[in-house]
């Protein structure tokens, strides 16, 4: 492969080889190496996390949000997937000329109050005006700080045999509505976008002590994807229970329609959490209790070192088999397509 | 979307499955023609859950991998044309031609675009008169009747810059191929449910009887392949060879009379080549002298040279007639892989081996 495709971008393996051979190789420091959702700094006793992402996402207004929105709570999530409490917050605008100022006051107001609902500050910026057609219409970039108690341990070596996996709600929303609002399907559907900041979730989860081993948010490549990837990287199996995976009515029909699983499609607004089994029952009560959490599962679990890393299913006749790592996002092959030149974004290196 | 649900549900599936195991007291081999009834019975399982006495093969019904290189570099040939641009579903994207895919040659900067269906192109035709604008399509008679009625709205148009690219296939010569050969171990067919919701069973029953072979219409969801089964086997035991519909919440006996008469307006039977068997005759719909303007193939002064299918030691021939099982293969998840093809079945994720390398079951 001599150039860059769309599938260098979207949580799959060619995504993974990507940060491998062209990013980690160069930039080689312990920081990165550990290759999470946000870098853990640690100098003396204090521990920071750091964290960047770019937004590209088109439509910039879609079912439930808008790009603004979703580069704060992206970034927020990425902090708190590492069990850090977020306060800091940079906002990068590329703007393509002939914007309407409409579009940017909507989406400038609502980085506000996704801020104020997550309870960080915009503390630094910039922007810059590119020629139009060198851009689509707004690329938002945001970078985020947080802080991470002593207390909290979270990392891979952390997951252990026997750890239920928990996600705080229906799974896919994000993708489907972006794909339907991008590709004008023609389809009555009440279906929005999941966005939100989930710190509340993690603070009520640390505050009752629940002994949470890892976190991550489904973000590209879907839970599919993380999974894989955490599989691998921690060395255990983990096995999905068909069943219990929360999907709405509306997804479940898309999915059909569109023969895309919405195991694939990406979230904003879900995070998986690592729990030890003993605190599995508390955790979802107290998930459950917050606004962001009322539809909480249990949906897997971490089983033994027997196949080394792979991420299986029990699907609903009993039966279990491999769920692989995607080849890349499932919908970037026709959407993406159909819009060419679309650019996207090379997540959490 | 409750209705969709409602055919998925576990322990309804289960239940045709318990009952078929009570009943099934010989051994038979059986085959889902339709890749998606593939692709639904690996994703659950219920391979796994069937008595060892029944054998399920797959069949040759996935329009994607039964599509020849030569259409694909025929098409990449059109792209690169002055003036002209292709569309095609998506699904058509990753396909390999002999040297590169569609995926590739846009990257390269061929003019090609995804469509969801036929008619936005004519959209596109009529508003850009100075392109010339090529629809490739694929499929099983479920397509058929949506391209026979674009090629009618475009004549009505009177569009002279519109044209298709084809490859149209017909289940029932495929069956009909695969009984007749003396090898061959299938005892009864689960038919595709959507094709049959154009076609109806006409065209089933006399292969049911000459060939003395059992046909069951079925669904895509779990139950009604569970219930699918069942029936077939049913009638497998009781010795009775018969066409019946457990799709008939979509499929009559005479299929959709509009869609028939349409496609036979605008196409023929004629022969068709499949990527990974070879030429069966009268087995696909093809233009009719009325409509020929409307052939990409006008636009090509080229030759497109034919194409020898599959890479030594493929045994996708075997796989799409239901002789071999992907794990046969010694090139199947080594050599060969969905990122990397080699033959028909692996090439659509709705293949065969495609789907066995997506569902590979594990002990757990
Ligand atoms: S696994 Fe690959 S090489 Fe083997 S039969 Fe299937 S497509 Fe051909």
């Amino acid at each position: 492969m001599d150039k860059i495709e769309l599938a260098h971008g979207s949580g799959g393996i060619l995504m993974r080889e990507f940060i491998e051979n062209e990013i980690k190789k160069r930039f080689k420091n312990p920081f990165l190496e550990k290759l999470l959702d946000s870098a853990i700094l640690s100098n003396k006793n204090k521990k920071i996390a750091f964290t960047t992402d770019s937004y590209v996402v088109s439509p910039i207004f879609f079912p439930g949000g808008n790009i603004g929105e979703l580069a704060v709570n992206g970034t927020v999530n990425d902090l708190v997937a590492v069990g850090a409490f977020p306060e800091f917050i940079s906002l990068s605008l590329i703007i393509e000329e002939g914007l309407p100022f409409e579009d940017l006051r909507k989406i400038l107001d609502s980085v506000k109050i996704s801020a104020e609902k997550a309870k960080v500050k915009i503390v630094t910026g910039d922007t810059k005006v590119v020629e139009k057609g060198k851009g689509d219409r707004i690329f938002i970039n945001t970078s985020g700080i947080g802080f991470i108690p002593e207390d909290v341990k979270i990392g891979y070596e952390k997951i252990e045999e026997g750890d239920l996996l928990i996600v705080n709600g229906p799974i896919g929303l994000h993708g489907f509505s972006i794909l339907v609002s991008r590709e004008n399907i023609e389809i009555e559907s009440e279906l929005k976008s999941d966005t939100a900041p989930l710190n509340e979730l993690w603070e009520k989860l640390y505050e009752n002590k629940i002994e949470v081993h890892f976190m991550r948010d489904p973000t590209r490549g879907g839970v599919q994807g993380v999974l894989n990837e955490i599989a691998r990287e921690s060395g255990f199996d983990i096995i999905l229970f068909e069943e219990k995976i929360p999907v709405t009515d509306e997804v479940k029909g898309l999915s059909e329609i569109l023969g895309i699983d919405p195991l694939l499609m990406a979230n904003e607004g879900k995070m998986i959490f690592f729990v030890k089994r003993k605190d599995a029952e508390k955790a979802v009560e107290i998930l459950r209790k917050c606004e962001k959490g009322r539809d909480s599962e249990i949906i897997g679990e971490v089983k033994e070192k027997k196949h080394k890393g792979i991420l299986k299913l029990k699907t609903k006749l009993g039966v279990t088999r491999i769920l692989d790592m995607p080849y890349s996002d499932p919908y970037q092959e026709s959407a993406d397509f159909h819009l060419s030149h679309k650019p996207v974004s090379l997540r959490h290196f | 979307m409750k209705y969709l649900s409602e055919f998925r549900e576990a322990s309804k599936t289960k239940l045709f499955i318990e009952k078929t195991k009570s009943i099934a007291r010989e051994k038979w081999t059986i085959m889902e023609v339709c890749g998606s009834q593939t692709h639904s019975i690996l994703s659950s399982g219920i391979d796994e859950l069937l008595p060892p006495n029944i054998t399920l093969v797959h069949g040759p019904g996935c329009p994607v991998c039964v599509t020849p290189k030569e259409i694909i570099d025929t098409a990449i040939l059109l792209s690169k044309k002055k003036d002209t641009i292709l569309f095609t579903y998506g699904d058509m994207l990753r396909v390999p031609g002999s040297k590169e895919s569609l995926f590739k040659a846009k990257g390269d900067g061929a003019k090609i675009k995804m469509v969801y269906s036929p008619f936005e192109v004519i959209e596109f035709a009529k508003n850009n008169q100075e392109k010339k604008c090529v629809f490739l399509g694929i499929g099983f008679e479920t397509t058929t009747p949506s391209h026979a009625s674009v090629i009618l709205k475009a004549r009505e148009l009177n569009l002279k810059n519109f044209f298709v690219l084809l490859s149209q296939f017909r289940v029932p010569p495929a069956l009909e191929a695969i009984l007749k050969d003396p090898f061959n171990k299938i005892q009864g067919f689960l038919a595709p449910g959507h094709v049959c919701t154009v076609m109806g069973i006409e065209e089933y029953i006399p292969i049911s009887e000459k060939y003395k072979v059992p046909i069951v219409v079925t669904g895509f969801e779990s139950v009604d392949l569970a219930e699918g089964i069942f029936m077939l086997i049913q009638m497998l035991e009781r010795s009775e060879n018969a066409v019946k519909i457990q799709y008939k919440r979509s499929c009559k006996p005479e299929g959709n009379l509009k869609a028939k008469e349409i496609m036979k307006k605008v196409f023929k039977i004629g022969p068709q080549k499949w990527r990974g068997i070879g030429l069966i005759p009268d087995s696909g719909w093809i233009l009719r002298e009325e409509f020929r303007e409307f052939d990409a193939l006008n636009l090509l002064k080229e030759k497109i040279e034919e194409i020898e299918e599959t890479k030594e030691g493929c045994i996708a021939a075997l796989i799409l007639q239901g002789k071999k099982k992907p794990f046969e293969c010694s090139l199947f998840g080594k050599d060969c892989t969905p990122l990397n093809p080699l033959g028909a079945p692996m090439v659509s994720s709705e293949g065969a081996c495609a789907a066995y390398y997506k569902y590979k079951k594990i002990a757990d």
